[in-house]
């Protein structure tokens, strides 16, 4: 319940900010209506068909209430609906920020876990080491390389475009999804790998550990019984802003692998300055960002009993 | 804490300062190539100096582009670009973000509650996809759109860590001691609050210059940076991605360098980061 409020208070802030944002930084949205030389009695009618010539508080009102019921608008360009749009969009988005999500986790906690148990060791270092530079590398430029490597010198996948039929033919969707998720895996993988050494580091000098192991459970015993499911708890409370930054690095790489995702038609729609367009894939971001915070934090609360009794910890 | 003996001994604290002096020797390196681009590089950036997408050869280092344009020569201007958003922004975010963090340390449990709020949402966002809504709101791209939009997305960090170094140090007992004494608070915030917590702040601001770098080149990249005739990394990768097929080494090279620099402000983070906090040292 209480949660379910902090949720919802949330969207209704961030709703604000965008809604200020977008209205208080320079540049009438109605602008994006005309072409240039508009007379002023253009301006005034493309400023009402707009909004933007009603108070900034009614304009906020109707905002929120068009929120409320969904209604995402139209787009200035084609007049399709935002929502239809973005629909579409997500089918390409979500699989991908998904597949990605898995893949750097398959990556990180084993990866992790050896060099925080092994930190002496020399491929401790080399972990740490690549893990260093991947924290320092652009998402789009990881992308470049693997198409480099795998499209043009392995010729092993394409390094763009999606198949027009889109999931009807799931397996030429997948083949072009494979580049893009692996980009993302690696970036986030680098950060998230870091969280989870440093998680086994805890775990390994903890009283508990050593109390197992001095009642003669094995190491790995002592491991997989006490230290994966304390060691797990850090890690998940972060595991909502990976996965939402998974979503958003989605952004970036459909541009590098032409994909036609939620990313390409936010950059379309900044540059046609389609301001529905723009608002609606912030606010469908948003709302997405804020739902896989409230799902980490629920989840955290299920593994951790310690969390569920105490509401002081959420203050 | 850690006594005297154990710092002394402790063998991960000349690592903690060859990590620094390495990340120092790196942004060094890039801010004097960054300052020499003002008066010498080999080539004029924009001339067509050679051939269209020539290997690299003793006149052109690294070859040149689609247009003929020397490939060195824009990397080395690149840096400058990359240097001034990177310093640009997080002194502007440093400024927004200290300001408001200060007033929400310092203000009545109502506001400061629902300034921690908002910006535990703001912080919920990507510094990219705010500096994306900040550049699809201003009229005109410029490198000074980039500066200040990523300035201001990185501001709501910098507003929350000030908060809560503020509330921290506010509890102290000079603190209290001070406030006994009249001190206003003006003078309380520039007598023992900034000068205690800035060393964390200094580590946060290094490590944000590499996040500023990155995002910049992501900008560029998406074509919503700093417009022609700025040289910025990102768009020289864009452009390169479309003859990567034959020459692979446009698209590579100002990824090393960008990648060279933002390690060097993470490792240089680190090392301030020893020197600030002793106590954490052995944690990496």
């Amino acid at each position: 319940m209480r949660r379910t409020a902090i949720l919802i208070m949330s969207l209704l802030v961030a709703s604000l900010v965008l809604f200020l944002l977008l209205r208080l930084l320079p540049g009438d949205p109605a602008a994006a209506l005309l072409s240039v030389g508009a007379d002023q009695a253009q301006i005034e009618a493309a400023r009402a068909q707009v909004g933007s010539d009603l108070p900034i508080a009614k304009q906020f009102a109707s905002f929120l209430a068009d929120m409320f019921r969904l209604d995402l608008g139209t787009s200035f360009v084609n007049n399709a609906s935002v929502l239809d749009e973005i629909g579409a969009r997500l089918t390409v988005t979500i699989p991908l920020a998904l597949i990605g999500f898995m893949l750097s986790m398959m990556i990180a906690v084993p990866l992790g876990i050896i060099s925080g148990v092994n930190t002496d060791r020399w491929y401790a270092q080399v972990i740490s080491v690549i893990s260093q530079v991947g924290l320092a590398v652009p998402a789009f430029w990881m992308g470049i390389l693997l198409v480099l490597v795998f499209s043009i010198k392995l010729g092993w996948l394409p390094s763009g475009g999606y198949p027009a039929s889109g999931w009807d033919k799931p397996g030429s969707v997948l083949t072009s999804l494979v580049l893009p998720a692996i980009t993302i895996a690696l970036i986030i993988a680098a950060s998230q790998l870091r969280y989870v050494r440093s998680a086994t580091l805890d775990v390994l000098g903890s009283d508990y550990m050593r109390t197992a192991r001095a009642m003669g459970a094995s190491f790995p015993e002592a491991f997989m019984r006490h230290g994966l499911p304390n060691g797990s708890i850090p890690v998940i409370s972060i595991l909502g802003i990976e996965l939402s930054t998974a979503f958003l690095g989605a952004v970036v790489i459909e541009r590098v692998f032409t994909l036609p995702g939620l990313g390409s038609m936010l950059l379309t729609a900044i540059e046609q300055r389609d301001y529905p367009n723009i608002q609606g894939v912030l606010m469908i971001s948003t709302l997405l960002v804020l739902i896989v915070g409230f799902l980490a934090d629920v989840l955290q609360r299920i593994i951790d009993p310690r969390l569920r009794q105490s509401k002081g910890l959420m203050q | 804490m850690t006594d005297a003996t154990d710092v002394a001994h402790n063998p991960e604290r000349p690592k903690g300062s060859w990590v620094f002096r390495c990340g120092l020797l790196l942004v060094g390196a890039h801010l004097f190539i960054a300052v020499l681009t003002l008066f010498w590089t080999p080539y004029d950036p924009l001339d067509l100096v050679g051939l269209r997408l020539e290997k690299p050869s003793l006149a052109h280092w690294l070859g040149t582009d689609r247009l003929g344009r020397d490939t060195l020569t824009q990397i080395m201007v690149g840096s400058r670009i990359a240097m001034i958003v990177g310093i640009g922004s997080v002194a502007l975010g440093a400024f927004i973000g200290v300001t408001i963090g200060l007033l929400a340390g310092f203000a009545t449990r109502v506001w400061d509650d629902v300034l921690a709020a908002v910006l535990d949402i703001l912080i919920a966002f990507p510094v990219l996809l705010l500096a994306m809504l900040v550049v699809a709101a201003s009229p005109q791209p410029s490198l000074w759109t980039a500066v200040l939009a990523l300035g201001i997305a990185m501001s709501a960090i910098v507003a929350r860590l000030t908060r809560i170094l503020v509330k921290r140090v506010l509890q102290n007992d000079y603190i209290t001691a001070s406030r006994c004494a009249g001190t206003g608070w003006v003078r309380l915030v520039w007598l023992h609050v900034l000068p205690n917590i800035w060393p964390f702040l200094a580590v946060n601001f290094a490590l944000q210059f590499g996040m500023a770098i990155i995002a910049e080149a992501s900008l560029s990249y998406l074509g919503l940076g700093a417009p022609l005739p700025n040289t910025s990394w990102g768009r020289l990768l864009q452009e390169a991605q479309g003859t990567v097929y034959t020459s692979p080494l446009g698209a590579i090279a100002p990824g090393v360098a960008l990648v060279l620099l933002v390690i060097g402000a993470n490792m240089f983070a680190d090392g301030l980061r020893d020197i600030a906090d002793p106590t954490r040292r052995n944690e990496r």
